[in-house]
């Protein structure tokens, strides 16, 4: 089985970098992107069985840090 | 003092760390990342800058997590001193001995000069060698030093005369300009700048030698 984490700075944190991408999708030309956040997407290979809780407690003590970031988990 | 510096894959203020020590009077043990018990006796322990884990995932989570580090964790526990440095920091906020976090430069340059550093209290043993107020000249070298303390974090850590450093300038978005920050009961500094670096006058600036002289007046007896 397979789990998807996504990890995003939580709402609050300035993210420098997604300031960046808007800047430069701005100069390309496109108009109307008021914001961006950029973010991780995790995949992990996991054995059967496992469970959202387990892969929650992995985010917790290593994928995020929930002092800024965010997370939420997809079981696929 | 016993001071003993860790090591990861990636570190490389180790070794400045360990002369900073050494020419202070400390007897220095440097320990690998994969050991799990710190030296018997060991007073303080270094935290060096570098790139642990060429900061894969998040700067310092990789480490924070690293054998060494629980045992880390538990001389902490038990009120030992700690200092870390610049990716040392990072490491410290990681593993939660010191609060906040560090992101991403707010100019998103990687910044490698020397800034006007203010001490903001010299309340605390790697303090205490400078007067409130004194201005220093310090190499910061970081591209995530950018400290992240809400405004309850910030009024808890000010009302606590926990800031033990603020930039003069802001270079990286810091809340508050906090440079340096200590842990409650003031053993433990984690911050940007690199004393080490500022240790000795032949290599651009003795600012930072009293942070590791101030630490061995206190540390000889211990």
């Amino acid at each position: 089985m397979k789990a998807r984490v996504h990890v995003m700075l939580k709402n609050g944190v300035l993210d420098p970098q997604g300031e960046a991408v808007r800047h430069a999708l701005g100069s390309l030309g496109f108009e109307g992107v008021s914001g961006v956040r950029q973010g991780k997407v995790i995949d992990l290979d996991l054995a059967e069985g496992t469970s959202e809780e387990t892969v929650r407690e992995m985010c917790e003590k290593l994928l995020a840090n929930t002092v800024i970031e965010s997370y939420s988990v997809e079981l696929i | 003092m016993k001071a003993a510096i860790l090591v990861f894959p990636g570190s490389n203020c180790d070794r400045d760390l360990q002369v900073a020590f050494e020419r202070a009077g400390a007897d220095v043990t440097m320990v690998w990342h994969k050991d799990d018990a710190l030296p018997a006796g060991t007073d303080i322990v270094g935290v060096p800058g570098g790139f642990s884990y060429g900061d894969y995932l998040r700067c310092g989570a990789i480490a924070a997590n690293s054998p060494i580090t629980r045992s880390l964790k538990t001389h902490v526990e038990r009120g030992g001193y700690a200092l870390g440095i610049c990716n040392g920091f990072q490491i410290l906020t990681e593993t939660r001995i010191l609060p906040g976090a560090l992101l991403r430069n707010a100019g998103l340059k990687y910044i490698c000069r020397t800034v006007p550093l203010n001490v903001r209290t010299s309340d605390s043993d790697f303090t205490r060698g400078w007067a409130a107020g004194t201005e220093l000249q310090i190499p910061i070298a970081h591209h995530d030093g950018n400290y992240q303390a809400d405004a309850e974090l910030l009024r808890e850590l000010e009302g606590e005369d926990r800031i033990a450093f603020t930039y003069n300038d802001n270079p990286n978005g810091s809340s508050g300009d906090v440079a340096g920050v200590l842990s409650a009961n003031r053993r433990v500094l984690g911050m940007m700048p690199h004393p080490e670096r500022a240790a000795d006058e032949a290599l651009g600036g003795s600012d930072g030698r009293a942070m590791f002289t101030s630490l061995m007046t206190a540390l000889v007896s211990a």
